[in-house]
């Protein structure tokens, strides 16, 4: 399981955090995966093995083959080789919701918040492996009901709190700002207490200080919570100033692997976003 | 006071449509699906009571309870049977598994019971209130029933807006997979709602034949699309649109049979339907939904 060749970083280096993940296992490792749809091949041979506390990111030009990747790690779509590891368990076969409940949330590229609920109950949605009260309890109002409701409505508050949210909890998710929006879906991705995070094109739609804002708050995340973060983006900005690791993909395969500094500088990047410069 | 006592018998039949048309609308809100086999559920409610009360000699109201408890694991083994098999599917395939189920159930009923009209308990028998000099005529059924019928409406309410299963039927009403990608398993969230829906039909099964005074296999198909009006006339999806749809209808019906004519009641209840929809596509308290290009 300690196969660190295959982890996204080769060298743990500057973070200490790193460090420390270096002799942990990676809490998601997908072996070899791969997905066709009819006779095309969306994603081959995609390897990757993500630390404990790491925050990553996947980029790549777009049809790359991102959003397929996160639906494969999430369960979304069965793959049609390889396997997806998280904590170490196959989760072949499983439903998404059960991947979910292992540890492993995610945000949308289009949101999809649930726009009729209040931004508190869509967080309460998230945690919803949590609150263990039975239909009849709830109904009777026994007490039990009431401790698991009042316990639920504070961890709510304390993560809407967390992500500057705490003032629009009572407010329906639908007719809120759309920078807000995309916290809101963070939030109710951290209420299912996962291991790792997956943020689908976090700063889409955000002005510079809105991405800004949300660079420091993946870091924060990372650090308050302990928790991995994977990310999709096409902010380069973004993405080379939170990433400690990048995979770069393109036609459904990884072209490159490294820290940002080798990503700017990797030929075969250059030429999947800019084309091959010409022989002449 | 001829309209009074009209507008009293509309509500009485409106309040059991409501309650139809609540499982109605649960189950397409939740499932997205319309389960036609949703009428032949409350004709199995009905007979249930009536065997239990036949054969005990229990009366009518003890044997409600016994009736949901039948037709909410009759819901759960049909959804899980015949209709979570093609989840995934189109939902014609669907629709046509229900009408099937539908003509299972009277099938089978037929087989059981027979096909004759049965007599079947009232289940209040008390003498009508009588006000205005006798000339207004208030059952204390009509009432039972329509205090039933806000009371699961509140309770269903409470229970969607308040509890964990309710938000979790509301994430999935609005966005199934996201809801899935939350952690929520969907197939138990639909189980669910396929139980309280049949719960309730069982309810509406005993106070629709005990109003009509008898039960036979077809007693649930034609309330049961009539209720399947009410709850597109409302909006379909929303509990409260069933509730305002129900009873809308059952007044519709029972004004225009009194004051225009029987003959063209029904004529006159679904032209009124054809109209809200014209205006209003997502019936009278649903949601405009705007498709996004």
């Amino acid at each position: 399981m300690s196969d660190y060749s295959k982890k996204i970083l080769r060298v743990p280096t500057y973070s200490l955090l790193r460090e420390q993940d270096a002799d942990k296992q990676p809490v998601l490792v997908a072996n070899n995966l791969g997905i066709d749809f009819g006779g095309l091949t969306a994603v081959d041979s995609f390897n990757i093995a993500i630390g404990p506390t790491e925050i990553s990111g996947l980029i790549g030009p777009n049809g790359a083959g991102k959003t397929t990747i996160f639906n494969l790690l999430t369960g979304v779509y069965q793959p049609t080789r390889g396997a997806v590891l998280l904590k170490g368990i196959d989760t072949k076969g499983m439903q998404p919701s059960k991947v979910t409940r292992m540890g492993i949330a995610r945000t949308f590229q289009n949101i999809r918040l649930f726009t009729d609920m209040t931004a508190k109950d869509n967080v309460k949605v998230g945690m919803h492996k949590d609150i263990r009260c039975s239909f009849f309890s709830s109904l009777l109002r026994l007490p039990s009901y009431y401790k698991s409701e009042r316990a639920a409505d504070e961890k709510a508050m304390e993560l809407l709190e967390f992500m500057g949210l705490a003032d629009v909890a009572d407010v329906k998710a639908g007719s809120l700002p759309y920078g807000v929006q995309r916290r809101l879906e963070i939030a109710r991705a951290l209420a299912t207490d996962p291991a790792i995070l997956l943020l689908d094109e976090p700063a889409a739609g955000m002005n510079p200080s809105e991405t800004a804002e949300l660079t420091a708050q993946i870091r924060r995340i990372r650090d308050t919570f302990q928790i991995a973060v994977f990310l999709i983006e096409h902010d380069m900005n973004l993405v080379m100033n939170v990433c400690e690791a990048i995979a770069v993909v393109n036609y459904g395969k990884i072209i490159a692997k490294g820290t940002p500094d080798e990503i700017k500088n990797d030929p075969a990047v250059i030429e999947a976003y800019l084309g091959k410069k010409e022989e002449s | 006071m001829d309209f009074l006592q009209y507008f009293i018998d509309g509500l009485y039949i409106g309040a059991i449509y409501a309650i139809i048309a609540l499982g109605y609308t649960m189950v397409y809100g939740i499932a997205k699906m319309l389960n036609f086999a949703h009428g032949d559920v409350i004709m199995v409610g009905a007979y249930m009571s009536y065997t239990f009360v036949s054969a005990s000699g229990m009366p009518v109201y003890l044997s409600i309870p016994i009736a949901m408890v039948i037709c909410t694991v009759l819901g759960i083994v049909i959804e899980g049977l015949a209709y979570k098999p093609l989840r995934g599917t189109s939902s014609l395939a669907v629709l046509i598994t229900a009408i099937g189920v539908s003509y299972f159930l009277q099938n089978a009923a037929q087989l059981i019971w027979g096909p004759a009209e049965i007599g079947f308990n009232r289940l209040v028998n008390a003498k009508p209130f009588l006000l205005f000099d006798g000339k207004l005529r208030v059952s204390p059924e009509a009432m039972v029933t329509l205090a039933i019928a806000v009371v699961i409406m509140v309770a269903l309410t409470t229970f969607v807006n308040r509890t964990q299963t309710g938000k979790a039927m509301r994430a999935v009403a609005e966005d199934r997979d996201a809801a899935q990608l939350m952690g929520i398993n969907v197939n138990r969230t639909i189980s669910i709602t396929f139980a309280i829906g049949s719960a309730l039909a069982a309810v509406a099964g005993v106070l629709l034949c005990s109003k009509v005074q008898s039960v036979s296999p077809t007693v649930g198909s034609m309330p049961g699309i009539r209720a399947f009006t009410a709850a597109v006339f409302g909006g379909i999806g929303s509990i409260p649109g069933a509730m305002l749809g129900g009873m809308l209808l059952g007044l519709i019906e029972t004004l225009t049979g009194a004051f225009i004519s029987t003959q063209f009641s029904d004529a006159i209840v679904f032209l009124i339907l054809i109209i809200v929809l014209l205006v209003k596509p997502a019936g009278l308290l649903g949601k405009q939904v705007q498709e996004k290009v």
